[in-house]
């Protein structure tokens, strides 16, 4: 069966956008099943894919040439110094952690809350949380300088006869981040089970039945798999709500614990927690944009879905602006040499072009999220997201850098150069995360499907809102 | 439609959930048990030397003091290994002939050090003072051990930087009186702690724990 979409998709300015269908009409529980394992389960290989594979592999090979180059020299092939001992490897960790926040809103609060627009967007959004927690954590561990001795960092009893410094917020984020990065990919794998019960299935291949079969741990979609199923589900998304909050507000201790100026200030958890949502559901349009056009995803991925995302971040957006309004008063109001010092050095120093990029990606040029035209414009969309991508990155290579600069003594002033080794590793690690993502895409079902299904009308229930819990039940017999 | 799986699967699966479980606490049992043997530490391995040097019968059998041949002990970080002409000034007159002491004998006309082995040997991260030891009251054998009962030099302690802290944090528990330092034979006496306690204050021991003391 095919859904007819176009022409209910066209929607009339009149239409509220919080009305928009979060699937297009017409779908039946197997005209699901079918688009989003045959993706899978296809046997040629798109030659898109294979390209944009063989471009992130070029990244990835960036990534191998720096690490090897670094493991054999050390971080001096680094552009950092004695004044300023973070950037590159530092700048890259917040950012990435941050764009992985918006997969566990997704997953987790939205679930919680009960937005059924979350369904078609969380699968591939908790697999870019899971990548992009894969490249944030790489930095802290090259930055060590050691890392076949970063096991230190965890406290193991040990001859040394030594702890880690547990009033450190270093360690805290070993534990934020550690955690966070277990409970997603728990939380990611709970939800495929049921998705690779129906590859296994589907699949004609024997091998592809056995793997599937092997990873479905033994799922048949009985009335008990899925109470055990709904009631794991929701006790990891209990786990992963508070997650959403804590990681970057131990990330923002790495800054607001110490007491350089621009770093020491209580603004800086909401203010970290805002950004990391804000560049994230960013990177979810950067990614959502070009696989539903590419993969024929429009009928699930609707214009809701990007206005809906849109919205969260013009909203976050906004509380970021709000951070930098107050980064700027604070100085002011402190009336601390420092402080203004700081502030004045962001805005007319050495790095005044960054900040002021910042403040245009991050806070003027979102401000066009106020338009219903640009939220249900995907290229305008994707523009704007790579955009705060960017601005978002510029943000914290202005808080780690400039800081660090210019601190209180003169004596300790430095300026910082990143170098190309800075530069190639973090390329590597865009390769990498984007290299991950095209095996993803391909390999595992990157739409819940059990879960769209819920979203079916049903014929009993006669409304376009079928009720999550009871059609959840109906299981990969239906494909 | 065939199964996929054969009806063992059932058991092996559940099984494997227990085995990879016991499989990964004996690899971290093993590898926390191989670092604190003697496999990784040395302790207690007698260490084979050319020339067999016996600090048993120099010490114990001949009397002969520490810092007869480890001149340096009280002044410098380095105790000191003694030139092979210390040697000589006994051994060119007695067991002149001896077989075993060749490599003494070739050093000597080649000018060409001994190769003993180092059996205390601290990574080069390590600054350590002897000196600062000595002077402050750590006798040679709660480092060392009796040297004086080895026939060949061996490791009384593990030299790990938690041994080495134990005393760091509280010196109390081994410093003794300055004029038993190179006693091999002083243990400690039954008010040791009030004893080192006090043996602190005399010496005005200090002893640091922060990381720049050892690496600096």
């Amino acid at each position: 069966m095919q859904p007819t979409n176009d022409a209910a998709l066209q929607t009339s300015t009149a239409q509220p956008t919080h009305d928009l269908p979060v699937i297009a009409p017409g779908h039946t529980l197997a005209s699901i099943t079918d688009k989003i394992t045959s993706i899978v389960l296809r046997r040629d290989t798109p030659l898109a894919w294979a390209a944009g594979l063989a471009l992130a592999s070029t990244g990835l090979f960036f990534l191998v040439i720096s690490i090897a180059w670094l493991l054999a020299k050390g971080t001096g092939v680094w552009g950092i110094n004695n004044e300023v001992g973070w950037g590159f490897a530092i700048i890259n960790f917040v950012w990435w952690i941050g764009i992985g926040h918006a997969g566990t809103l997704i997953s987790a609060i939205l679930l919680l809350l009960n937005q059924q627009w979350r369904t078609s967007i969380n699968r591939a959004a908790e697999a870019m949380t899971l990548f992009a927690v894969a490249c944030a954590g790489m930095f802290p561990l090259l930055h060590v300088g050691r890392p076949w001795l970063a096991f230190w960092l965890f406290p193991i009893p040990n001859t040394m006869g030594v702890w880690p410094q547990f009033r450190s917020p270093l360690l805290w984020d070993v534990f934020a981040v550690s955690t966070y990065a277990t409970v997603s990919a728990l939380f990611w794998f709970t939800g495929l089970i049921p998705d690779l019960a129906t590859l296994r299935d589907q699949a004609k291949n024997i091998w592809a039945k056995r793997i599937f079969g092997m990873l479905s741990l033994g799922w048949r979609g009985a009335a008990m798999h899925w109470e055990r199923y709904e009631i794991a589900y929701l006790i990891l998304a209990g786990l992963s709500t508070p997650l959403v909050v804590s990681v970057h507000t131990v990330v923002s201790f790495d800054f607001a614990v110490s007491i350089v100026p621009g770093w020491h200030a209580t603004i800086l958890p909401p203010y970290f927690v805002a950004g990391a949502i804000y560049s994230g559901f960013a990177m979810v349009l950067t990614l959502m944009i070009p696989l539903r056009s590419a993969f024929g995803f429009k009928d699930f991925i609707t214009d809701r879905h990007l206005n809906n995302m849109a919205k969260v971040m013009l909203a976050t957006g906004l509380i970021v602006a709000y951070g930098y309004v107050m980064e700027a008063f604070f100085a002011w109001y402190s009336a601390a040499p420092y402080e203004l010092a700081m502030i004045h050095n962001r805005m007319f120093g050495a790095a005044w072009k960054s900040y002021w990029a910042l403040i245009l990606f991050n806070v003027a040029i979102p401000q066009l999220l106020w338009f219903r035209g640009v939220r249900l414009n995907p290229m305008w969309l994707f523009m704007i997201s790579i955009v705060v991508n960017i601005g978002m990155w510029l943000e914290r290579y202005v808080i780690v850098v400039t800081s660090l600069e210019r601190d209180f003594m003169p004596s300790a002033w430095a300026d910082y150069y990143p170098t190309k080794w800075d530069v190639m590793l973090y390329i590597g690690t865009i390769g990498f995360f984007f290299f991950a993502f095209f095996l993803f895409i391909r390999f595992l079902p990157s739409i819940a499907i059990f879960e769209m299904k819920s979203l079916v009308p049903r014929r009993d229930a006669g409304g376009a809102k079928g009720s999550a819990a009871s059609s959840t039940k109906e299981g990969t017999h239906h494909s | 439609m065939a199964q996929l799986f054969h009806r063992s699967f059932n058991t092996l699966s559940k099984a494997s959930i227990v085995v990879g479980g016991l499989v990964a606490a004996t690899a971290l049992t093993l590898v926390a048990t191989a670092n604190t043997t003697s496999w990784t530490t040395y302790v207690g391995v007698a260490r084979d030397q050319t020339p067999p040097f016996s600090h048993k019968h120099h010490v114990a059998g001949l009397g002969i003091d520490c810092r007869f041949c480890h001149v340096t002990v009280e002044e410098s970080g380095f105790a000191g290994i003694p030139a092979t002409k210390v040697c000589m000034t006994c051994h060119s007159q007695v067991w002149v002939d001896a077989p075993i002491l060749e490599p003494v004998r070739a050093s000597y006309r080649t000018d060409k050090s001994v190769e003993w082995l180092r059996v205390h040997d601290l990574p080069d991260f390590v600054y350590f003072d002897h000196s600062v030891h000595v002077a402050k009251g750590v006798g040679c054998s709660t480092c060392h051990g009796q040297v004086d009962k080895m026939p060949l030099m061996w490791r009384e302690n593990t030299l790990n930087m938690g041994w080495c802290l134990s005393c760091h944090r509280d010196p109390a528990k081994f410093v003794r009186p300055k004029d038993k330092v190179f006693d091999m034979s002083w243990t400690p006496p039954g008010d040791q702690h009030e004893q080192g306690e006090k043996l602190v204050l005399e010496n005005h021991i200090t002893s640091k724990t922060n990381c720049g003391v050892c690496h600096r």
